[in-house]
């Protein structure tokens, strides 16, 4: 075995390899603990894994190849797998904009409750000086009772103060504010809370009074929230993730807990879901399908003619044709949507002044539908156009110079030699740019955003929404946050997904075996 | 050339010629459409493709200066737009150079080495690879607002969670930089391995200054597509002051406060080098897309 020329260096390069293992694995260590001291188990087991894998990776001489490959399946692991399988973990949870925090967190928050308790109330007053406040605090039911706190700064975190008896005619220093500048600082003034000499604590009640507060809960034993007010007991349900009263009633805020194919049963039986779900999944397939179609069609019979000897001058049409795939996407989308404006658009006026029609492209369900095939079509038809152009040049010249003498037209050879000869290569590639208009996203969201909606929806849904964006709408819409429901959905699209890339992977493997 | 010619063939040709004008015209109105907008005043003003009177006043709102419309009133820039384009290329430089330091090494690997998986790792990440991040934008929410507990600049609202989400999409450059290396003779580098180089020293020093034009090209394909992301970037900043271009740019059209005009020259400012970038780097791309389509 020969030993590189230089072995010292080597030697010590091995010593600090071991060093940087090290220390990495101490930082992720830290990490880790830290994670799963916060419950966070989810992502502690994955980094612990991911992180014993890599230590082994980098550390084993059997694993050499690996440690090439290792940084980029991180990639692929930690942003593509990992996420994939927490939105189907989502699924199965209640996870939403009003079931969002553990139920350890909620009950904190139930525990923070707090409500007026005694009778006493006092007036306050705020003085200032410089950068110093005071408060002077009247008793409501004894005018001569008067407490004043020593000079305090406001801050963002919460803050108690202590409040002195006051002599009747000792006043605090500086200026009194009006009640003006009071509103302004209430929100400062609501962290304060102010420790009588009795043993009370005060807190803001009202912008004039400040008012003895005691917690609203207290915990009981089993989990139960028993409230000092009136005795009445909270208990949690994991059925449904929220807390429930004797009454049966739920108390807001709920929390996480998982809820089993509920959402899936919700998809498939619930007829305000599974109506528009059904309906915008036939328009994700037509408009796929469709978009696919018209630019093959459209990048087709451009590459032919650009590809064609007697024009001379193609090159400078291909730069062009070439132009709307070189613009960013969501430059011309929004292009689009300004032009296609019912009142203010370019075009409506183009087609006003020719034939007297302002067409509704946006509030129209057929309209808005063709629009985004228009607008799709002008966007993909140039990457059809380039593959077209690779394909067609693979084809042999004596094949058309063949039909030629048999007196073939353009037609005959579009659909005798041209066709039959690329249809081949280009399935698969067919197939990758179904897939990839099945979840074209940005297209629907920035172009119309679903619109027109559809009326007999619980959740919001368009017309030419298409399954991803209903899915992105009914997570991050601007009402009722649903992600449980939305991860889903989201699981339904996984399976839609992979059958696309099993019938792309076929389509390639029968390709390769030519 | 064809050999045999049909007799019609200088119609025809002038039949295809005038059909392909009429076509280029028509792919055009919207960015010559475009750029007369940006040149008009006012945001709702009309009138023909080329502009009568031309107002700088959009220009200067995009570039990030005050305008004194012909009343006095002075107008200020709504949009931060040149930060968006900044915010914009910072995540896209910084994305596509740990993209293409991840992809590098996994390439020499699949291209270079024998080992166990190497078939099925490579056809699974292909298969990952059309499973787009915006099926998991709940997923991405959730593990970045958790995350930002534990640090804080890989939160919710940064730009380093931004770049951290898009280190997944390898496949394609792997599979590009692969080819590339495959094409490549490995006579030099197993010389190198007889007078005693490891096989790391033969792919740092011998195949990657081989390989600076496919680097290249990867480097220029991500940069133009992390550009162009939206959906990600969309849930995952929300100060008007972060937002990258893509994001940004819807703001304008808001139907409650329709600013077209100044979309119009935002959109050519941001647009125009993008575009270039793009057509000058376009015949390796074209070669890289089909390339690696066909094999995929």
């Amino acid at each position: 075995m020969k030993l590189p020329k230089d072995a010292s260096e080597a030697l010590s390069g091995h010593w600090l390899k071991w060093l940087l293992v090290a220390f990495i694995d101490i930082a992720l260590l830290y990490v880790i603990t830290l994670m799963y001291a916060q419950g966070e188990t989810a992502f502690a087991m994955v980094i612990l894994v991911l992180g014993s894998i890599g230590t082994w990776v980098f550390t084993s001489e059997k694993c050499y190849s690996f440690r090439y490959i290792y940084p980029s399946l991180l990639g692929v692991i930690m942003f593509v797998v990992f996420p994939l399988i927490y939105t189907v973990n989502i699924a199965f949870t209640n996870y939403s904009s009003t079931n969002l925090l553990t139920q350890d967190r909620v009950k904190q928050v139930h525990l923070q409750k707090t409500y007026t308790s005694g009778a006493e109330k006092f007036g306050f007053k705020l003085y200032q000086s410089g950068d110093n406040y005071q408060l002077q605090l009247i008793n409501k039911n004894d005018k001569s009772q008067s407490f004043a706190t020593d000079a305090f700064q406001f801050t963002d975190v919460t803050q108690t103060l202590t409040a002195d008896l006051q002599q009747s005619e000792e006043q605090p220093e500086g200026q009194k504010l009006p009640l003006k500048k009071v509103i302004k600082l209430r929100n400062s003034l609501k962290a304060i809370s102010v420790q009588t000499p009795e043993g009370n604590s005060l807190v803001m009640t009202s912008l004039r009074e400040f008012g003895a507060m005691a917690p609203l809960y207290r915990e009981g034993s089993d989990g139960e929230l028993i409230s000092n007010k009136d005795g009445s007991i909270l208990k949690p349900d994991f059925e449904q993730g929220y807390y429930v009263d004797q009454n049966g009633e739920t108390v807001s805020p709920g929390f996480t807990v998982y809820i089993g194919w509920d959402n899936f049963t919700r998809v498939l039986t619930d007829p305000g879901i599974q109506g528009p779900f059904l309906t915008i999944f036939i328009w994700t397939l037509v408009y796929a399908g469709l978009s696919v179609l018209f630019t093959l069609v459209v990048g087709l019979l451009l590459a032919c003619l650009v590809q064609w000897e007697p024009l001379k001058e193609s090159g400078i049409y291909r730069v062009f044709l070439i132009l709307p795939y070189a613009v960013p996407a969501f430059i011309s989308i929004l292009i689009f949507r300004g032009l296609f404006n019912q009142n203010f658009g370019e075009i409506n006026m183009v087609l006003n002044a020719l034939f007297g029609i302002q067409p509704e492209w946006f509030t129209n369900e057929f309209l808005a539908k063709t629009m985004i095939l228009i607008v799709n079509s002008w966007l993909g038809y140039p990457y059809m156009m380039i593959l077209c152009m690779g394909l067609l040049k693979a084809i042999p010249e004596d094949l058309y110079e063949a039909s030629a003498i048999d007196g073939a037209n353009p037609l005959h050879n579009l659909r005798h030699i041209t066709v039959p000869m690329i249809i081949k290569p280009l399935t698969p590639l067919l197939i990758a740019s179904f897939a990839f208009n099945f979840n074209n996203f940005v297209m629907i969201n920035l172009l119309t955003n679903g619109g027109p909606n559809l009326i007999d929806a619980t959740t919001p849904a368009g017309a030419t929404d298409i399954l991803v964006s209903y899915t992105f709408r009914i997570a991050f819409g601007s009402t009722g946050q649903d992600f449980g429901l939305a991860s889903a959905i989201a699981g339904l699209i996984f399976l839609l997904v992979g059958l696309i890339a099993w019938a792309n992977m076929k389509a390639t493997r029968s390709l390769q075996e030519h | 050339m064809a050999m045999v010619q049909p007799r019609n063939l200088k119609y025809r040709v002038w039949a295809a010629r005038l059909f392909l004008i009429a076509f280029v015209c028509m792919i055009m109105f919207p960015f010559l459409m475009i750029i007369s907008v940006s040149l008009r005043s006012g945001n709702f003003a009309t009138g023909s493709l080329i502009p009568e009177n031309i107002s700088l006043e959009h220009w200067a709102l995009a570039l990030g200066f005050n305008w004194t419309s012909a009343d006095g009133t002075i107008i200020e820039p709504t949009f931060p737009v040149l930060s968006w384009l900044w915010n914009s290329v910072k995540v896209s430089v910084v994305t596509s150079s740990l993209i293409l330091l991840l992809s590098t090494t996994g390439a020499y690997a699949f291209a270079r080495f024998r080992f166990r998986f190497k078939q099925g790792l490579l056809e699974s990440m292909m298969v990952l690879q059309m499973f787009p991040a915006v099926l998991a934008l709940v997923a991405f929410y959730t593990i970045f607002d958790k995350l930002g507990n534990f640090i804080p600049w890989l939160g919710l609202n940064t730009h380093g969670a931004l770049v951290l989400s898009y280190l997944g999409g390898v496949t394609m450059n792997i599979w590009l930089i692969k080819g590339y290396f495959e094409s490549i003779d490995n006579a030099l580098e197993e010389s190198a391995a007889i007078d005693g180089a490891t096989p790391w020293q033969a792919f740092r020093h011998i195949l990657l200054p081989l390989s600076v034009p496919i680097l290249a090209v990867v480097f220029i394909l991500s940069f133009i597509g992390v550009i162009g992301e939206y959906p990600v970037a969309s849930v995952l900043l929300q100060d008007v002051d972060k937002l990258t271009l893509a994001v940004g740019s819807k703001q304008y059209l808001n139907p409650q406060n329709y600013l077209w005009g100044d979309f119009a020259a935002a959109a050519v400012l941001t647009g125009l080098p993008i575009t270039v970038i793009f057509l000058t780097a376009q015949r390796y791309l074209v070669s890289g897309l089909t390339s690696g389509g066909v094999k995929g």
